[in-house]
């Protein structure tokens, strides 16, 4: 009796959300498999599946996208801009993230808060903020185009370029590096680090030898958590982008709305999607290898 | 001139002195042991020692070089923490060639001095496992071994036994005589155990408030402790005070309140002048009421408390006067568990120079 009352709480607790995990994005993601086999509709859409008794299923969308050269070096672009986003948060992450585990107690709520606050207010809204920021006639344009006049050097715009994409890339994406760092570096153990620098280390050896890799499962989760997203993303190059800065998630989202070619869209969605989870256990491998048979402590 | 000279050291936090006008000399070789109760000063002596924290005033001099500018990373001085604090992400082999690879030694000749220092700290063949394979006991030694292996003029060591288990913390305090007299490193030695400082240590120093409070072998310590703090922290000691009555033939006779006139021997106590005498409960003979005895104190009274701890049973006695005493009696013959009952008349006595007088 008391076992089955167990039972049936277990599944009062875990059964809402697996439903709503199955309902939202398992069947969802099964449906896009099946649409990426399909053929899109004469106007847009899907083809019935059935025609004249026969099922109509085939790789024409990823024949397309194997074959036309066009989709790969899109794909590949969109890879390097998340890498460099992952590092570039990364560089900037670790002081800030090293700062607010190193200060005292009571202000490290505070300066989390700090972190965190962006995310009071709307994605849509931070990224039309950047807009205004580097506006042709904000001060900062102004400040360089200035200065590159100073130079001899013709102007340059800021907005609608690589350079504001990746800028707003690697402010939307910071605070997902700075937590799961600062969570690491916030339960490293002091003594270490003057165990270190009583056997003889300095400052440097002290960060590259005990507190760097001590920090590498907070490194590796933070850059999942900015890698991916940063892969898939396409309101920033969308707003903020030129012409040139359309990424796979721009494409994909274009595939859907624009070209109504789902199929298509599909394919280059599921490769998003196995490129991320096999660059994340990637990641995930490479990790564990370097801790050797010590178990990630923080 | 001693190999660790700390002179006139102060070290004060706010309104607190840590570390008040501390004057040491610690000799080539020595085992030495500085003691005390939690907060008596004895850990931020040790941190500026290794050069993690830095003297208001005073100086440390090694080898008569002062030690201020010298941050610790570039001291010859070495330190075991309470905590181990070896490097989790690294084997056992790693942690204690740290040292040799910070002090840039030919890649060759690491992995050599790396086998001989587990060796020396009865480690071989644990040299691929990491800190979390290892019992207390067996980091605890890696820790030494990091520690030693550059070999440092001076290893400090704070409560290096403290999370041992009471078994293996007596075999480690063996082990640690034993690598000491091996290595001939200076080891200074910070603990709040005083068996422990007994054992292990050629010289104490006893800490109290910042100060210290005696510097001696650890016989001269427990036998004539100078103060009432070292008395009293040291061992289980009763502490009669008084004053000097008489002074003659080398003995002197103290007035002890509750108790009478009490001989010991005369260590230079000026007559008229109050303190108390320190006597350990072992040195007192407790036998049946009015055995004559040969020694120059003897007190009537009876037994109050008794406490059986098998090798020993301790007598608590209160004598005509009031006065309370503490005696020790082995339990030397076998099935006879206890000589007296509590309310038995007993005899106390004891020679003259069992007790030994501190002046207040």
């Amino acid at each position: 009796m008391a076992a089955r009352s167990a039972k049936l709480g277990k599944w009062l607790v875990s059964g809402p959300p697996l439903a709503y995990l199955i309902v939202f994005f398992a069947i969802p993601t099964l449906i896009m498999v099946l649409a990426s086999f399909r053929t899109p509709g004469d106007f847009g859409g899907l083809a019935p599946l059935v025609e004249d008794g026969k099922i109509d299923l085939n790789l024409d969308s990823y024949a397309r996208f194997f074959t036309d050269a066009v989709y790969a070096q899109i794909f590949l672009k969109s890879v390097a801009y998340a890498l460099v986003t992952t590092l570039c948060c990364l560089a900037l992450a670790y002081p800030l993230a090293a700062l607010v585990a190193g200060s005292a107690k009571r202000h490290r709520d505070l300066l989390l808060l700090l972190v965190i606050l962006p995310f009071w207010s709307n994605f849509l809204i931070r990224i039309y903020a950047w807009m205004i920021i580097l506006g042709p006639n904000a001060a900062l344009a102004r400040t360089v185009n200035g200065a590159l006049r100073w130079f001899g050097h013709e102007p340059v715009p800021l907005l609608f370029s690589s350079f504001a994409v990746m800028v707003c890339l690697v402010y939307v994406h910071l605070p997902f590096m700075v937590l799961p760092l600062y969570a690491n570096l916030e339960k490293h153990d002091r003594a270490l680090l003057d165990a270190a620098q009583d056997l003889g280390a300095n400052a440097w050896d002290r960060f590259w030898r005990i507190t760097f890799p001590l920090s590498l499962p907070g490194v590796y989760a933070g850059a999942a958590l900015v890698f991916i997203p940063a892969l898939g993303i396409f309101a920033i190059p969308d707003i903020l982008g030129g012409p040139g800065d359309s990424l796979i998630g721009n494409v994909i989202k274009q595939q859907f709305l624009e070209t109504r070619d789902w199929p298509f869209g599909s394919v280059l969605s599921i490769v998003l999607t196995v490129a991320a989870l096999l660059l994340a256990g990637m990641a995930a491998w490479i990790g564990r290898r370097n801790l050797g048979a010590e178990p990630a402590r923080a | 001139m001693a190999l660790l000279e700390i002179q006139n050291v102060t070290r004060r936090f706010g309104s607190f002195t840590a570390v008040d006008q501390v004057s040491l000399a610690i000799e080539t070789g020595e085992f030495f042991t500085l003691l005390g109760p939690s907060g008596c000063g004895k850990t931020t002596l040790l941190r500026m020692i290794a050069g993690f924290d830095l003297p208001d005033g005073g100086s440390i001099l090694l080898e008569g070089a002062d030690l201020v500018d010298l941050p610790p990373e570039r001291r010859p001085v070495r330190t075991v923490f309470q905590s181990y604090a070896l490097f989790p992400h690294m084997s056992v082999e790693k942690n204690i060639a740290f040292p040799l690879v910070m002090a840039k030694t030919a890649p060759g000749e690491v992995a050599g001095k790396v086998e001989a220092a587990l060796e020396d700290v009865r480690l071989t063949g644990f040299g691929k496992r990491f800190p979390h394979e290892l019992s207390g006991g067996q980091k605890q030694r890696v820790a030494i071994g990091r520690a030693l292996i550059t070999h440092p003029r001076v290893l400090l060591l704070d409560e290096p036994l403290a999370a041992l288990d009471a078994k293996l913390r007596e075999e480690m305090q063996i082990e640690l005589i034993n690598l000491q007299k091996e290595v001939g490193i200076t080891f200074v030695y910070v603990t709040h155990d005083q068996t422990e400082a007994l054992a292990l240590s050629h010289r104490i120093a006893v800490m109290n408030a910042g100060r210290v409070e005696q510097v001696d072998t650890p016989s001269r310590i427990y036998s004539f402790p100078r103060t009432r703090f070292v008395a009293d922290f040291i061992g289980t000691c009763n502490l009669l005070d008084g004053s000097v009555s008489a002074r003659a033939d080398g003995l002197v006779s103290i007035d002890v309140s509750g108790l009478g006139k009490v001989v010991v021997d005369d260590d230079g106590a000026k007559a008229g002048s109050s303190g108390s005498i320190a006597l350990r409960p072992e040195k007192i003979r407790i036998a049946a009421p009015a055995t004559e005895s040969a020694w120059a104190n003897r007190f009537e009274g009876h037994v109050t408390d008794l406490l059986y701890l098998g090798d020993v049973t301790v007598y608590k006695v209160s004598t005509a006067g009031g006065a309370k005493l503490e005696a020790l009696m082995a339990n030397s013959s076998a099935g006879t568990t206890r000589f007296f009952e509590v309310g038995d008349g007993v005899s106390l006595s004891w020679p003259a120079d069992a007790g030994h007088f501190i002046s207040a």
